[in-house]
């Protein structure tokens, strides 16, 4: 199979895929920060395939406001994080559950 | 052709590594595999001519983000303890919603095909449009011009949120 737009979109669906399978199975809140930014990579993939096969540079522009969209996300959350931490004492997720009831 | 190759290989890479940031216990492991995975994205962009894209990607994430995950990891030292497994509704559901993303990823590979646009083989089109930096400056000066500042204040207002979110306030200890 020749390499195409289809692979590199398959490549994308796959670490999508992978990422929200992290977000599912981890409870370690850390973790599943990463999962979410892998998400996020996956997209900007198959934006940058569009991009290259329709010969025309928007879909790279996009990518590049997602990667300073992804990098004040990645502050902030990580922010919350050790805020949380601060106050609870974890950030095992099964244990955030002051909401509940 | 070599370069099919070089797909196949750095796809390999990056889905491997993506699947070692899920499965390690080790939360520090998970850090350095999402690293390899980010570097195998840039090979990825460089393959499809963005190599701005390629260099951001491994100076913004690799450089940056990653390093922030590992310090945070570090700081918090989270190492879970015993933690409460699975409930059965929960590894049920679970399982569902993956099989579903499973099935759909497996469909879209073996039916879908979106038809790749005829590149034109005039000397024109053979300069790749991601490869230009003056593309980028362009447009992100005159098409894009009010995103760019968007994005600018958007980076702004982040970085009082963390300032914010990082401080310490007396006489909050009652939210708890």
């Amino acid at each position: 199979m020749t390499v195409g737009l289809n692979s590199y979109l398959i490549l994308s669906a796959i670490l999508f895929a992978i990422g929200f399978f992290g977000v599912l199975l981890r409870k370690n809140t850390l973790v599943i920060y990463m999962c979410l930014e892998l998400m996020l990579v996956a997209s900007t993939v198959a934006l940058v395939a569009f991009s290259h096969f329709n010969r025309t540079n928007d879909g790279n522009v996009f990518v590049f406001f997602i990667l300073t969209v992804a990098a004040a996300e990645v502050a902030v959350g990580l922010a919350i994080i050790v805020a949380l931490f601060r106050r609870r004492q974890t950030i095992q997720v099964e244990e955030l559950n002051a909401l509940k009831n | 052709m070599s370069s099919d190759i070089f797909f196949y290989f750095f796809a390999a890479l990056t889905a491997g590594s993506a699947l070692a940031v899920v499965l390690t216990k080790n939360t520090v492991a998970s850090a350095l595999s999402l690293l390899v995975s980010l570097v195998g994205v840039a090979a990825i962009f460089v393959l499809l001519d963005a190599f701005l894209l390629a260099a951001l990607m491994v100076f913004v994430y690799a450089g940056a983000v990653v390093a922030l995950f590992l310090f945070i990891v570090m700081l918090l030292d989270s190492h879970g303890g015993d933690r409460k497994p699975f409930k059965k509704a929960t590894i049920v559901a679970g399982a569902f919603a993956f099989v579903l993303l499973v099935l759909g990823v497996f469909t879209f590979a073996k039916h879908v095909s979106i038809e790749t646009p005829a590149a034109e083989s005039s000397a024109a089109t053979l300069v790749p449009v991601g490869a230009s930096l003056r593309a980028y400056g362009e447009q992100l000066f005159t098409t894009y011009l009010l995103p760019v500042q968007i994005v600018g204040f958007l980076l702004l207002i982040a970085m009082l949120g963390v300032i914010v979110l990082s401080k310490k306030f007396e006489g909050l200890e009652d939210v708890k």
